[in-house]
């Protein structure tokens, strides 16, 4: 096995993604297989290899500090699924 | 006169001669979605009234490139206003308070907004079956995949439900697609188009490109729709050129290579034959083809969904339920809210990819899979640019097989990944590649030629799908719809 239900449920929980029963079961197997797949690339060896995060041949890209217009507060929450005034709104976070 | 099965470049000169206008052309395609797009399912978000209006406002100075072109967006792009939902059902209702750089690109070239089109869950598949508005068909069999992830835009313009369409390629959600519906699909260089107002799902592999029925159509819509952006840090800084005049230049004396990795066993004999006589045919045009290899082929897939998830996981994590999409009603805390939203948000393949990619990058795994993931892509990208001291193209087929059944793959997400396996590379290695029509099957599917090039020389690989494609009619066929 190269991935067990226990290793399945505790990074869901750092996912943040309720599964239920059925879905851990399944996902359990089928990530099993995929992971087994991509052992394949633990028949290389990386030792003197750098890796490749990014293809492009640069670095930091600075630009000039101007102020620029920005979103109105009331246009950037227009999504929220709840708010209050220009705050999006949720459960109490502090003294729960 | 049949509007919808012109290609852009036609109608640009019908408009010029004041022929017809663009609310002529708006019209037409607005009929052929009503008409065929039931049995298709290509098309997400249309409001009808609003090409319309946009038609009426457009005036007369005809200078854009794209002046009364009618334009489909894969539903990932957002449009200010308009519903953005990736096909997912955690972003229900969204309208994005800003344009994507492309689709201001687009505006200012005069180009008129239809619509947004299907799509896998986040781009999450290779056959736009994940998404939440149900499959898309194959216009040539409607019992058969689209491809995906930009199912959609490939098969509203198979189907002429649409001129030209754009789409997204992190692993060949572009090209797999237009390869499965007889389309020309263009994944340009990692760089060259502006991913602001693209939602991420791999920011180091993800790419704008067009979906179109000819390659001077995806050269036309490249032009307006590349270049630097100061919104997107890694679009690069460099000229633009000429695209759909550089399409015309000889190909005679190029040297392509054709690597033995590509032709392995398992392949549809069909697919492989007609990539093959394509090959000749580009070989008798004057382009000098040998055989070669890319040695770390085989290890694309893998690296691929170590990395693509490992980004997504990041990417995907700003869907909380907080700042937008939906929420579910009872909830008894900040985390119970985050777990529910995403528990009832995202599907099923989603969520295995977010698990996926977690794993991958949780501590304990990370040098295991992601670090050496990051790894072995370097060796795949090496084995390009070592093939590109010798040679100015690689060919290869774009897809192992021609559309396979709605429902064959959805219980088997390891195959489903290894429909990818002849696109992928290219995302990792960041190089531009092209796939047009080159056949079809007995059974009347499509098959797709794809040709790679160096980076940021996309118009060496149009040039040779140009040619090509002048010297055949298959991007001529359309199914019966």
């Amino acid at each position: 096995m190269a991935i067990t239900k226990d290793t399945v449920k505790y990074v869901a929980n750092l996912a943040r993604i309720g599964l239920d029963d059925k879905e851990l079961g399944d996902f359990t197997k089928q990530l099993d297989r995929i992971l087994e797949y991509v052992h394949k690339i633990k028949k290389l060896d990386v030792s003197k290899l750098e890796p490749t995060s990014h293809v492009l041949e640069m670095k930091n890209v600075y630009r000039e500090d101007r102020v620029k217009d920005s979103l109105p507060a009331s246009e950037a929450m227009k999504n929220a699924p709840a708010k209050e005034g220009n705050l999006f709104k949720v459960k109490k976070i502090i003294g729960v | 006169m049949e509007l919808n099965k012109l290609t852009a470049h036609e109608l640009i000169g019908i408009l010029n001669k004041g022929d017809i206008l663009p609310i002529d052309i708006c019209n037409t395609l607005i009929g052929a979605v009503r008409k065929k797009d039931q049995g298709i399912n290509a098309v997400v978000h249309f409001d009808d009234k609003k090409p319309v209006e946009r038609c009426k406002a457009l005036g007369n100075d005809k200078s854009g490139a794209l002046w009364g072109i009618p334009i489909f967006i894969k539903d990932n792009i957002c449009v200010k206003d308009e519903l953005t939902t990736c096909s997912s059902n955690i972003l229900e209702g969204f309208r994005p308070p800003y344009n994507a750089t492309v689709i201001d690109k687009l505006l200012c070239s005069g180009a008129v907004l239809m619509g947004k089109t299907n799509m896998d869950e986040f781009a999450f598949g290779s056959s736009t079956e994940t998404s939440c508005y149900g499959a898309t068909r194959n216009p040539w069999d409607p019992e058969r995949i689209p491809g995906g992830s930009s199912g959609g835009s490939a098969a509203c313009v198979a189907a002429d439900e649409a001129i030209f369409a754009l789409g997204s390629d992190t692993g060949g959600s572009i090209r797999q697609p237009a390869s499965l519906c007889g389309v020309v699909g263009l994944k340009p260089t990692y760089g060259r188009v502006s991913r602001y107002g693209l939602i991420a799902f791999a920011s180091s592999l993800d790419q704008i490109g067009p979906i179109a029925k000819d390659v001077e159509d995806a050269a036309l819509l490249l032009k307006v729709i590349a270049g630097h952006d100061d919104m997107d840090s890694t679009s690069v800084d460099m000229p633009v050129p000429d695209y759909p005049a550089l399409i015309k230049q000889d190909i005679k004396g190029l040297k392509i290579g054709v690597p033995k990795e590509y032709f392995i066993k398992g392949i549809d004999p069909e697919v492989k034959q007609a990539v093959r006589s394509a090959i000749d045919k580009i070989e008798k045009m004057g382009a000098v083809c040998e055989d070669m290899s890319l040695p770390h082929t085989e290890y694309a897939v893998a690296v691929y969904y170590l990395v693509a998830t490992a980004e997504a996981s990041s990417n995907l994590a700003r869907f909380d339920g907080v700042q937008y999409g939906m929420r579910p009603g009872q909830v008894t805390s900040v985390i119970d809210m985050h777990k529910k939203t995403r528990q009832q948000g995202f599907g099923s393949e989603a969520k295995r990819r977010i698990i996926l990619g977690t794993f991958a990058l949780s501590s304990g795994y990370y040098d295991a899979y992601y670090s050496r993931a990051l790894k072995v892509r370097t060796l795949i990208k090496r084995d390009f640019d070592e093939a590109f001291k010798k040679y100015d193209a690689i060919l290869t087929p774009t897809s192992p097989t021609p559309a396979f059944k709605i429902g064959e793959k959805v219980e088997d997400p390891l195959t489903m990944y290894l429909s990818d396996i002849f696109t992928i590379s290219a995302n990792l290695a960041g190089i531009p590649c092209v796939s047009i029509p080159c056949g079809f099957t007995k059974a009347g599917l499509p098959v797709g030629l794809q040709i790679l090039g160096k980076a940021f020389d996309e118009e060496t690989v149009l040039k040779i799908a140009h040619h090509y494609e002048q010297a055949t009619d298959w991007h001529k066929r359309r199914p019966l719809t």
